[in-house]
């Protein structure tokens, strides 16, 4: 006669809380082990000392400063124009978002942000979305690498190299782009570019698509991340987060809708929140990110002043010679623009004495620039907010209780850089 | 004109403490006179005007003035989008003033930044150590009187630095005959 044997298979998260409860009786040696500085999930040069008890972290300690390079000094020895290559070493996995939250900054000290040309506007918004698109793509294939999923990495790294070749054609660089300027942008849309781009966001969509069904519901991918990490509505905004790691935890706080720069006031598009504030949560805010912004992408090739190749010759910069350079005729033709140009290459933008603060809603976060003038072409002082510094300081408090293998999801789920976090 | 209002507010309860209030591009910046009630000042506008998210914390070295240090606060309602920004001085011979780490838990990191860059101290932060530079490195970068070619240094077994050339770099410099470091617009002394 066959007899019937009950086999108790209990789930990972009892398991580890079993052998919690387990452990509380051994007192067992506390390991420190050193993660990083040069560590695959790491991303970058972050260093963690994580104190374990076994596989458990009980206490962690961040590291950084590793690619620290002085920016902040380097931004008072020269002029604001100068300065913008700098930015775009900050979140180098998004320059383009950085060059126009540096421009938009400095415009707002110089009083002329929301009187810039709906063209350049609309220009920068595409910059700024198609930025975040890009990062949003890395930190999700890293992300998901990270986790043992190589598929998405190769799927969303084919992506990027569309924006890359956008970006190229569009700045003349396909990484360090330093496409704006005060009181503008570079060169305007060459040629062809708004289709290519159309082309690029149908395709982009569907290789979200194809990701999301390689991981959204997919089973070991869900066990690992749900309820890892939870970060409280109230811990987000006390230790401040910003960016899709704040809207994770469920706080409805977007730069783009609550304090709208450049056009976002006449665009449609909804933000992503999410609800228990967990490394899924994040993630899923990521992708809905994504589709977002495609959505703004479609909307300023649409709307955009001018249209795709500019034929009512709409202007690209403000119409002022002592903030934007004049053309290069007019420089060789006639005296105004000469002297001009000559002040504007020696002494830098002439910018009044105050104090201005402008917080950009960039893909990691709010990349904030606090600029204090005393008057001239040079800033005396100016301080980068960078997003990843301070949602890295949240390490402390989320890590301890989880397993060292979460450790590298938890990286993943934040998101951040560590060229823009050391500065 | 909601950020006004909220300056007004604190002025009302705090009276001289706020030494002058300045709106400049929409934004509003209020002064504490004296550095160590910073934080009540923040208490208060955190728990009585919404002022729950600290965006940033900075700090500036005004050299050859006195005070020395003016550091830099910019509070945040989420709730309704209000922003203000609060400034206080510290002179060069304190250097010290209150921790704002109960206040928010984000001002930890920012004030060891400021502490690591300017050297300003913050009494009652329970682990102010350097963050961005390497424990042990003697000089606070971000100083107006430390040249931007940096100081060489040797901490063994840890890190060194050494004098960065800055011949032909996109510096902006004093016109001289001198060598780029003595060129640089901030060795000048104040007297000059």
């Amino acid at each position: 006669m066959a007899t019937v044997q009950d086999i108790e298979i209990r789930d990972s998260a009892a398991r580890t809380a079993a052998a919690v409860e387990a452990l509380e009786d051994i007192q067992g040696e506390k390991m420190v082990l050193n993660m990083g500085p040069s560590h695959p999930a790491t991303h970058g040069v972050l260093r963690i000392v994580l104190e374990l008890d076994g596989e458990l972290v009980t206490k962690a300690e961040p590291d950084v400063g590793f690619l620290h390079r002085g920016d902040e000094k380097i931004a008072e020895n020269m002029t604001y124009t100068q300065f913008i290559p700098y930015t775009d070493r900050l979140d180098y996995l998004a320059p383009l978002a950085n060059n126009v939250a540096y421009a938009l900054a400095v415009e707002k000290l110089l009083g002329i942000h929301d009187k810039l040309p709906p063209r350049c506007q609309y220009i920068r918004v595409m910059c700024a979305e198609l930025a975040r698109i890009s990062s949003h793509l890395l930190g999700l294939g890293a992300f998901a690498m990270d986790m043992g999923a190589v598929t998405v990495f190769l799927l969303t790294f084919t992506e990027r190299e569309k924006i890359y070749n956008l970006c190229e054609s569009l700045t003349g660089a396909r990484f360090t782009t330093s496409y704006t300027r005060i009181g503008g942008v570079s060169r305007d849309l060459p040629p062809g570019w708004a289709d290519q781009c159309r082309k690029f966001l149908k395709e982009v969509i569907v290789n979200i698509n194809e990701s999301e069904t390689l991981l959204t519901r997919n089973r070991i991918w869900v066990d690992r991340i749900r309820d890892l990490a939870v970060i409280s509505k109230q811990d987000a905004i006390d230790y401040g987060l910003s960016g899709p790691n704040l809207r994770g935890s469920g706080v409805e706080y977007d730069l783009q809708k609550n304090q709208p720069y450049l056009c976002y006031k006449d665009l449609d598009f909804d933000i992503a929140v999410g609800a228990t504030g967990d490394c899924y949560d994040r993630y899923l805010v990521r992708m809905e990110e994504m589709r977002q912004s495609v959505r703004i992408v479609h909307q300023c090739l649409e709307k955009i002043p001018g249209g795709a190749d500019n034929k009512t010759k709409e202007p690209i910069n403000v119409d002022d010679g002592k903030i934007v350079l004049p053309s290069k005729q007019k420089v060789l033709s006639s005296m105004e623009e000469l002297i001009h140009q000559f002040m504007l290459v020696t002494e830098g933008v002439n910018c009044p004495p105050g104090e201005t603060y402008f917080g950009h809603e960039n893909p990691k976060g709010e990349l904030g620039f606090y600029i204090h003038s005393k008057g001239g072409g040079v800033p005396y002082r100016m301080k980068i907010r960078s997003p990843s510094f301070v949602n890295l300081s949240i390490i402390p408090k989320i890590f301890p209780g989880c397993m060292l293998s979460d450790t590298v999801a938890i990286l993943g789920s934040l998101d951040f850089v560590m060229g823009e976090c050391d500065r | 004109m909601l950020n006004l209002d909220s300056a007004n507010q604190l002025k009302a309860k705090f009276g001289d403490l706020i030494s002058e209030t300045v709106e400049f591009r929409g934004e509003v910046t209020v002064k504490i006179a004296d550095a160590e009630q910073i934080a009540e000042v923040c208490e208060f506008a955190k728990t009585k005007l919404g002022f729950n998210y600290l965006a940033d914390i900075s700090s500036i070295d005004n050299y050859g003035e006195d005070p020395r240090w003016t550091v830099v606060y910019h509070l945040r309602a989420i709730g309704n989008g209000s922003e203000i920004r609060l400034k206080t001085d510290v002179n060069e011979e304190k250097s010290e003033l209150p921790t704002l780490l109960g206040v928010w838990a984000t001002a930890n990191w920012h004030e060891r930044e400021i502490y690591d860059m300017m050297g300003i101290r913050f009494h009652g932060h329970p682990d102010l150590r350097r963050i961005l530079m390497w424990e042990g490195y003697p000089y606070f970068p971000l100083r107006k009187d430390f040249p931007l070619a940096g100081k060489p240094t040797n901490v063994p077994d840890v890190a060194f630095t050494k004098v960065t050339p800055l011949e032909g770099g996109p510096f902006v410099t004093l016109p001289s005959s001198g060598d780029a470091v003595s060129r640089e617009p901030r060795v000048r002394t104040p007297e000059e």
